[in-house]
């Protein structure tokens, strides 16, 4: 396999530098902070809490919130604000990438929130998201299995790089531009979320796998860090 | 205070491996291991782990003493927020005095604030009662708000810290679990200094041998 130059010079399995913090907005039950390089995403978690409208609750078991936003300015040209068909499906993505770790089966008919904004955005913006909202739910106390890691894996042509980004994200030279976001359960390395964005052939894609299997392991020790020392920004 | 080991850990961390330990509060065990399945402090105490929560939301108990604010009025009682998912309710069937029907306001009103005690916790929710000395609406005084997981370091072990802020400051103190504190006292010197005393302790919440900490802090503010 032929190595393409990546744009910004990285090694095709380098992360961008990355950075944590957890305990960013005193007001939540948690929080924390995630970066890619460029891509910036804070995550604020309440509850449990009483589920309002009534009508919504799981009398079974407790119900899990997300809410993904870009910011206005995150991006060069301004972002409409309010809820878009994009925002409202990284919102559900998110969640179902969270869902498998997350035990509120004990609190029934309540709900976890959590928000996920992003800040500044350079692509893999879901990643730094999901990776920030897993951060916030430890930080806020909720009973989970183990914590979720998200990492990003980009085609440029015919080889696979690790954390894409913008320019990365829409390399339209050779076979055409393919990312995919994915999430794994940290130490034990299960996969919770999947997309796939363009096109890539089955070899590659436990190829893309493995090798984000592998990226994760970075993500999930900063992770671990900055949960440990509440209040540090810890970067890698 | 026992000086063992405590250490943070994170959710699906092993704490320990092999058969000599169980699981507690806050793990679990799978194989060998014994996996966090929240984030705290782990702590062992005859073989048993568990975790202590460091966060999180307040999780009601029965028995516990709490400060709530009155949500609303209903024609049987009052409908109470003391931070927790579930709803509180406080009928007039426990209030030790005659309650007419008709103007419940006369008792307690929305916003009053109210100490209350958690004697039954079922499906509708938690019921409350005031029946008891020492509880019942809050006339004045100060109330902070705290994080509710440092609630035992502010009543210390048997009640010592708790007693030794009453007795430097001259206040009362009513710590409810819910991480509400009411400060009571004849001056409002008094009562700022009780509530700096709390915030204190808050703040220094892992310091080991805080009773004498705080013992030192009184006694550099008074000079």
């Amino acid at each position: 396999m032929t190595t393409i130059k990546r744009p910004d010079g990285r090694k095709p399995d380098e992360i961008r530098p990355m950075k944590a913090k957890v305990g960013i907005v005193p007001n939540a039950d948690g929080s924390a902070m995630f970066q890619f390089g460029e891509t910036v995403a804070i995550a604020a978690v309440y509850g449990p809490k009483e589920l309002h409208p009534r009508n919504q609750r799981n009398p079974e078991k407790g119900t899990l919130r997300c809410t993904y936003n870009m910011i206005s300015f995150s991006v060069d040209d301004r972002i409409r604000p309010g809820p878009s068909r994009r925002s409202m499906e990284i919102s559900k993505i998110s969640e179902w990438a969270l869902e498998p770790v997350v035990m509120i089966g004990k609190y029934p008919g309540t709900v976890v929130d959590v928000h996920i904004q992003i800040l500044q955005a350079n692509a893999s913006t879901r990643c730094a998201g999901i990776n920030a909202a897993a951060m916030a739910l430890a930080h806020a106390g909720i009973p989970m299995k183990d914590l979720v890691s998200s990492i990003s894996i980009g085609k440029l042509d015919k080889s696979l790089v690790v954390d894409v980004n913008k320019a990365e994200e829409d390399w339209e030279e050779g076979e055409g531009a393919t990312d995919m976001a994915m999430s794994f359960t940290s130490s034990k390395g299960k996969l919770t979320h999947i997309q796939l964005d363009g096109h890539i052939t089955s070899k590659q894609l436990k190829e893309a796998v493995r090798l984000g299997r592998e990226a994760i392991k970075k993500v999930y020790a900063l992770q671990k860090k900055a949960l440990k020392n509440v209040g540090e920004e810890i970067s890698e | 205070m026992t000086e063992e080991k405590r250490q943070i850990v994170i959710p699906g961390e092993i704490i320990a491996s092999g058969d000599d330990y169980l699981p507690g509060e806050g793990t679990e065990k799978q194989g060998k291991d014994i996996i966090a399945l929240k984030y705290g402090l782990a702590e062992e105490q005859n073989r048993l782990v568990k975790i202590i929560p460091l966060s999180g939301v307040y999780n009601a108990r029965r028995g516990n003493v709490v400060i709530g604010r009155v949500e609303e009025l209903t024609f049987n009682g009052w409908v109470i927020d003391v931070n927790t998912s579930e709803r509180a309710f406080l009928s007039i069937m426990e209030v030790p005095r005659y309650v007419n029907k008709d103007a419940l306001e006369e008792v307690m009103d929305v916003g009053d604030m109210v100490v209350a005690k958690i004697w039954e916790i079922n499906k509708r929710g938690i019921d409350l009662s005031i029946k008891l000395r020492g509880l019942g609406r809050i006339e004045e005084g100060l109330i902070i708000k705290v994080n509710p997981n440092k609630v035992p370091r502010i009543i210390g072990k048997e009640g010592s810290m708790i007693k030794l802020i009453k007795d430097e400051t001259g206040c009362d103190i009513t710590v409810g679990q819910n991480g509400f504190v009411w400060i009571q006292g004849d001056k409002i010197e008094n009562e700022l200094l009780a509530k700096k005393a709390v915030l204190f302790i808050v703040e220094k919440s892992f310091v080991s041998g805080l009773t004498d900490e705080v013992t030192k802090w009184f006694a550099e503010g008074k000079k």
